[in-house]
């Protein structure tokens, strides 16, 4: 009976964990006719964590991304989001993830509220109104809520795009070079969405080459480097002065004395 | 438990020749076979002489030119739903040979008109939806060659094989009725029963024609596809390092 | 209940998009201007074309309708996806949760309700041009114009959304689109031709059933392929 209850319970935790995991791929490997633009990446990611990739322009970071979000299919390997397969349960793992990348995705001839609006409806929600107001506020767009996106600066845009994902809310945040054609205030917003839904329990990826700006909000660093993940480090967060965690990939590894 | 997609079957270099060799004389004899005993056993028709003979051909081509378009529907919906290339890489064949026939049977079909009604084309319904399809299979190969990503090929004109071919049967439709409306002259719908045992022997013959055609083209691209699979695997084993 | 809830959604989210490229569409009027005075230009050139005798034209009117609907709705069809694909929203849009088929069923929609406005200047326009009497045929020519024209923005919206991605966008659409338009323009203009003589055979009938089966045939086939295709 004692042993029951301790497989039972090691059953659990050992659950608890796998559900901690928001990202879990391996070999991920994606062609564009002749090139491959990723050749093997295998990724843990968290639930609750902020991982930054950084590399040059062509290293893979967009490609992974994509793949993340389902909106490729890669050409090998796989793995799952939030414990969704991720070729085979595509649909299930959109309700779970939000994607901004370099392209803000909205219409030019609607205004900014009606942007909103629509994508409340296209998430299949009832378009509440006050909640996109907030949401311009939270990006700073509340007094052009009634212009036309088309009159925006790209920052502008950008800035809709976040507040699209503030209405999102989701679980995988998936950042494309956030940081580039934003203003600082643009990028103060970026990093308070990316600390309030970590603390939520969302987990993160945000793909930049400007490390810097992302150090205050992330958890960990990974490089990638012509379709391969190089490197892998801990960062250490300004707030907590923790010493660094032991290098690991991996659930719960290192993780526990971070949280402590 | 992750899935990890091993190379894939398509990637493999397809077996030796000889087989299809062998088919490709098979075939060649079952031509002559059947073409010297259509001509020498029946005699000319009444109406149209020695030229009846012409639909040996044509007819036995535009066969083959339908089944091979049916070919294409299934083997599109296979890679729909299987996402095998293999089943692309030959449903591409299949349209290319398709294609051939095609014009073929309305050559000849043409050829047969000039002399029987005086004119090059007339809106004959089969030969008119013949042209119809042909015309819509040609938009399947230009697709192909104007989509230069493999997989998006693939699916794209898996979509369009499937609807062109939907579609044989109600363009046929329309056309014959669009033309008994305007009662205009019309083709014999039936030969002559004394053609027949020639013309399932055409038959027979253009079926294995068809078939050692479409296969050496599918085993064309398989090499094809294995070559370029080695470079890929060159090209992904080059770098990287995994973490 | 479950799946209930899953198609109501649906319709909600297809609704969206007709209600986006529509609201857009109004806002700016460009693709509607453009297509309606090439409509315009191809039925005079028509006129030109075949010669000023009333009678001949008349006879050919719904031949020449039917080619104007087809030669400038072709225009519609790319633009609508180029809307998408200028600002990256076509990503966003494959983004959101939900069938991807409902994003088909939307743009339809928004083509759908685009050519019939085109067509509701373009055949009052026909009638003054090659006489025709409009209004005792009416209620038919509605209907034929309605299935013929759906059939028409199904295949025109299912084959744009390859074309539109593709190098040869201008040339692939309607060398992929116009020979499967082959029963819907032979059924459209023989219908039309039929309504406008009084259909003196009862012909229409037959036609418009023709229309409906190529309708529903390739209604269902282009939903369920749809999402093969509109993958990057």
């Amino acid at each position: 009976m004692v042993e029951d209850r301790e497989g039972a319970a090691l059953q659990a935790i050992v659950y608890q964990r796998d559900a901690g995991l928001a990202v879990d791929v391996n070999g991920i490997a994606r062609r564009f006719g002749r090139k491959w633009a990723l050749r093997g990446v295998s990724l843990r990611v968290e639930a609750g964590e902020v991982v930054a990739v950084v590399g040059r322009n062509g290293s893979g970071k967009t490609t992974l991304l994509r793949i993340l979000a389902t909106l490729l299919r890669p050409t090998r390997g796989g793995g799952r989001i939030y414990g969704h397969d991720l070729v085979s349960e595509a649909a299930e793992i959109r309700e779970l993830v939000g994607l901004l990348g370099h392209a803000p995705g909205i219409y030019g001839d609607l205004t900014a509220q009606e942007n909103l609006v629509f994508a409340l409806r296209m998430m299949g929600r009832t378009p509440d109104r006050s909640a996109v107001l907030e949401a311009l506020e939270a990006v700073g767009l509340a007094r052009e809520a009634g212009e036309r996106a088309r009159h925006f600066s790209a920052g502008m845009q950008r800035r809709l795009a976040l507040a699209r994902m503030f209405l999102q809310r989701p679980r995988l945040i998936l950042l494309d070079e956030p940081y580039a054609s934003f203003d600082p205030e643009g990028i103060e917003r970026v990093n308070a969405f990316l600390k309030e839904s970590s603390a939520r329990g969302a987990a993160a990826l945000v793909a930049t080459h400007d490390l810097a700006r992302a150090a205050a909000v992330v958890d960990r660093v990974v490089r990638m480097d012509a379709g391969t993940l190089v490197e892998e480090s801990w960062t250490r967060p300004a707030d907590t002065g923790g010493e660094p965690a032991a290098f690991a990939v991996g659930p719960g590894e290192g993780r526990g004395e971070w949280n402590a | 438990m992750t899935i990890s997609a091993s190379r894939p079957a398509a990637a493999q270099a397809p077996g030796p020749a000889r087989r299809i060799q062998v088919l490709g004389w098979i075939a060649f004899l079952a031509v002559l076979v059947a073409e010297a005993v259509s001509l020498w056993t029946s005699p000319p028709d009444r109406d149209m002489g020695h030229l009846q003979k012409l639909m040996y051909v044509h007819v036995p081509a535009a066969w083959m030119a339908l089944l091979a378009y049916g070919l294409v529907f299934v083997l599109s919906l296979l890679y729909l739903w299987k996402r095998d290339e293999r089943h692309d890489l030959l449903a591409a064949a299949a349209a290319e040979v398709g294609v051939v026939m095609n014009a073929l049977a309305l050559a000849l079909g043409s050829i047969w008109g000039r002399p029987t009604w005086g004119v090059w084309w007339t809106w004959d319904a089969r030969l008119t939806s013949t042209a119809v399809l042909l015309v819509i299979f040609l938009g399947y190969l230009a697709l192909r060659a104007f989509t230069e990503d493999p997989d998006r090929r693939a699916r794209w004109s898996a979509a369009v094989g499937i609807l062109g071919f939907l579609n044989s049967y109600i363009v046929y439709m329309s056309v014959r009725w669009w033309r008994t409306l305007h009662q205009v002259q019309s083709s014999p719908e039936t030969l002559d029963p004394i053609y027949t045992r020639g013309l399932r022997m055409n038959a027979i013959a253009f079926l294995l024609v068809l078939v050692y055609f479409v296969a050496r083209r599918y085993r064309a691209a398989r090499l094809e596809r294995a070559a370029e699979a080695r470079i890929e695997e060159a090209a992904l084993a080059g770098e990287g390092v995994h973490v | 209940m479950e799946r209930v809830r899953g198609w109501r959604r649906e319709l909600a989210r297809a609704g969206a998009i007709v209600w986006k490229d529509l609201t857009a569409e109004r806002r700016t009027r460009a693709n509607f201007n453009a297509v309606v005075s090439l409509a315009v230009l191809t039925l005079l050139l028509f006129g030109f074309a075949l010669g000023p005798d009333t009678e001949a034209l008349r006879a050919a009117a719904a031949g020449v309708l039917w080619l104007t609907v087809l030669f400038s709705g072709v225009l519609a069809f790319n633009r609508s996806y180029q809307l998408e694909l200028e600002n990256g929203a076509l990503d966003t849009l494959l983004l959101y949760p939900g069938e991807r088929r409902s994003i088909f069923l939307g743009k339809l929609g928004a083509n759908f309700a685009f050519v019939l406005l085109v067509e509701l200047v373009v055949v009052p326009v026909a009638a003054v041009i090659y006489n025709l009497p409009l209004l005792r045929p009416f209620p038919g020519l509605a209907g034929v114009m309605l299935l013929g024209t759906l059939g028409f923005v199904t295949l025109g919206t299912f084959y744009a959304a390859m074309a539109s991605r593709s190098r040869a966008r201008e040339v692939l659409l309607p060398l992929l689109l116009f020979p499967m338009m082959i029963p819907v323009l032979v059924g459209s203009v023989e219908a039309t031709s039929a309504l406008l003589a009084g259909d003196p055979m009862g012909d229409s009938g037959a036609w418009l059933r023709l229309l409906v089966v190529f309708d529903l045939v390739f209604l269902v086939a282009s939903v369920l392929a749809f999402e093969h295709v509109i993958e990057e």
